[in-house]
């Protein structure tokens, strides 16, 4: 039992960061219709960013976190200003190839700025787990957790309560009306994958100082991803925020009472039962945001 | 092409180890010859029938540890007490039970994967192959995971006793792979005009149309997933019998992505398509050896996909022969109709 408490409670931290991996998926595939394979590059960035900040420059580490998420948010931008514009309205499988030249592109760019050498991060928080009763977590990761619940909660209320929202929420519902209602899709389409780049790159500077970097971990999270927004349904954010958590719970339980060599597998197997008997996602009555 | 032109090229292909002396660059060509049979069969799918199957290395690479695993022969220890064990085979009928079990699996995946389109497939079919790189990473009493299967051996030809040709060189290996590259084409050319080469059109155009007037759309979905999938599973095959050891790193995604650049860049949909990609492809990376490291190369490739779609977006041969047709077919204008 104490040994099921403790992987409940891991699970729990993970699926904080899992959850923002898939809302950030979610709410670009939503809004954008585009598959994007470069989600968990913006992951990698992510990590790599605080890493460079805090060992290289040696800034503040909650410092570094923040610049690592804004340069998240522009690179995000950037990326759908030169790549996705003009290819509105193509196919959703030529948008893909382009995702997967761009996704190559960057991981294999990361592996040249970075090397293939595994680095690690460094943070202010006591090495000493926090012990209450029969189970026990680490400072870090309760911090990640908050973190990671806050800008769920940030993003939650930006769809919500505010203008961009607003817009965010007409455009998925329907492209034209909401350009007839003066809603400027393009600036519409740059804010979402920006956000949602964000998302991903916030989830890896979270992560990078738990686990640690190489170029090629991104893979693992783009196809986390995935699974999350499968799990909940594409395009839907409470869907996406519940998978997160539920994914992290499979994977603990799958990890601990299994084989930890099938840890990876579980979001895999995941998406195959899901598409064969409920494609459409386990909270969805339908594909929607909010 | 004409019947002429189509006898030339085959028939300078087979002269290419009499005057081509250097092992390297045969080495080369076998290798591309490998990736282009994998990368015709991806074509079957992501061309034909418009489906973007991004877990076809699976197939390979099933085909490919298949045909190791029955040609080295294994055991499992089903039970403590009784222990299966699979006498080792030639490498023949290795090879054939290679494409067997991965055209299986074409069915298999085919069957539960086409209930879905669009991302959804493309999501399935890498799960697919992640699930099964995990599971020859980790069933280790079968695939000896991440330690490889070694000393795999390799083709043979002739009756035991009498006489004997063992591919240890290179000539012979080129030899197998440009005959299997050739059946493979012709067997995906004969398939792709047919009725169900049609109908596999048909649904790649309008899939509610075609099912209007009477294509069965799972059952030609998932033959021509079959067929993929064989066809990749004796790609596989030959892989592992050439190269000699098998690892579960030959279900990357990476290669994957490979095969879907090597078609896009030739021309979905089209015969010819593959095989330009999968020259351009499998010679490029030795010709920028020199000058790029191995990152250096997988980011141009990806900048090269990107732009192909961007400004070549159906491939390398249309666009040759639109502007072969251009040039040349031209119908003459006559004063006829200039009147």
């Amino acid at each position: 039992m104490d040994q099921f408490l403790q992987h409940l409670l891991n699970a729990t931290m993970l699926g904080g960061t899992y959850a923002l991996l898939g809302i950030g998926l979610t709410l670009i595939f939503g809004i954008m219709r585009v598959v994007n394979f470069t989600h968990g590059e913006l992951y990698t960035f992510g990590a790599y960013m605080v890493f460079f900040f805090t060992m290289t420059l040696s800034a503040n580490f909650f410092l570094a976190l923040v610049f690592a998420m804004v340069l998240g948010i522009a690179l995000g931008a950037a990326i759908e200003f030169v790549l996705l514009r003009r290819l509105r309205g193509a196919s959703i499988d030529t948008t893909m190839l382009v995702m997967i030249g761009a996704w190559i592109a960057m991981q294999n760019t990361e592996q040249l700025a970075w090397t293939g050498v595994a680095k690690s991060v460094n943070h202010p928080f006591p090495i000493d787990p926090l012990v209450i009763g029969p189970v026990s977590v680490s400072w870090i990761r309760i911090f990640v957790f908050c973190v990671a619940i806050m800008l769920i909660v940030g993003t939650h209320l930006l769809i919500h309560r505010t203008r961009l929202g607003k817009a965010m929420r007409s455009t998925f519902q329907d492209r034209e009306t909401a350009a007839l209602m003066g809603v400027n899709i393009n600036a519409i389409h740059t804010a979402t994958f920006a956000l949602g780049s964000g998302l991903a790159a916030a989830a890896g500077a979270l992560l990078g100082p738990v686990f640690v970097l190489v170029p090629g971990m991104g893979d693992m999270a783009a196809l986390k991803s995935f699974a999350i927004v499968i799990l909940g349904g594409m395009g839907n954010f409470m869907g996406a925020a519940l998978g997160g958590f539920l994914l992290a719970l499979v994977e603990e339980l799958g990890a601990g009472y299994i084989s930890s060599g099938y840890r990876d597998g579980m979001g895999f197997l995941i998406i195959i039962v899901v598409l064969i008997f409920r494609p459409t996602g386990l909270f969805a009555r339908a594909e929607r945001i909010g | 092409m004409n019947r002429w032109a189509t006898g030339l090229w085959v028939g300078f292909l087979f002269s290419i180890p009499l005057w081509m002396t250097d092992q390297y660059y045969l080495h080369i060509l076998i290798v591309a010859g490998i990736f282009i049979i994998a990368a015709m069969s991806l074509n079957l799918l992501l061309g034909y029938t418009g489906q973007l199957s991004l877990g076809h290395v699976a197939f390979f690479g099933i085909g490919g540890y298949t045909s190791a695993l029955v040609s080295l022969g294994f055991d499992l220890e089903l039970t403590d007490s009784y222990t299966f064990v699979f006498p080792a085979q030639p490498v023949w009928i290795a090879f054939l039970a290679g494409i067997v079990v991965a055209g299986f699996f074409g069915w298999l995946i085919g069957k539960i994967s086409f209930k879905v389109r669009g991302a959804y497939f493309v999501i399935v079919t890498i799960s697919f192959a992640e699930v099964v790189r995990l599971v020859a990473l980790n069933w280790i009493d079968l695939t000896e995971g991440p330690m490889a299967l070694n000393n795999i051996p390799p083709f043979t030809l002739g009756v035991p006793g009498l006489w004997e040709l063992t591919f240890w060189r290179k000539i012979p290996n080129y030899y197998l792979v440009l005959v299997t590259c050739i059946l493979s084409y012709v067997v995906i050319a004969r398939l792709v005009g047919s009725r169900l080469g049609r109908a596999m059109i048909a649904l790649r155009e309008n899939e509610p149309l075609a099912a209007s007037v009477g294509v069965d759309v799972t059952r030609s979905l998932v033959l021509a997933a079959v067929v993929s999938a064989a066809i990749a599973g004796a790609a596989g095959g030959l892989y592992t019998h050439y190269i000699r050891i098998i690892d579960p790193d030959v279900f990357l995604f990476i290669y994957t992505v490979t095969m879907v650049i090597m078609v896009v860049t030739g021309g979905k949909g089209t015969l010819a398509g593959p095989i330009v990609g999968g020259l351009i492809f499998g010679i490029l990376p030795e010709a920028l050896r020199e000058v790029a490291s191995p990152e250096m190369q997988w980011v141009i490739y990806g900048v090269l996909m990107i732009l192909i779609v961007y400004f070549l977006p159906d491939g390398i041969v249309p666009a040759v022969s639109s502007w072969w047709k251009e040039r040349f077919d031209a119908p003459p204008k006559t004063g006829e109709e200039r009147a």
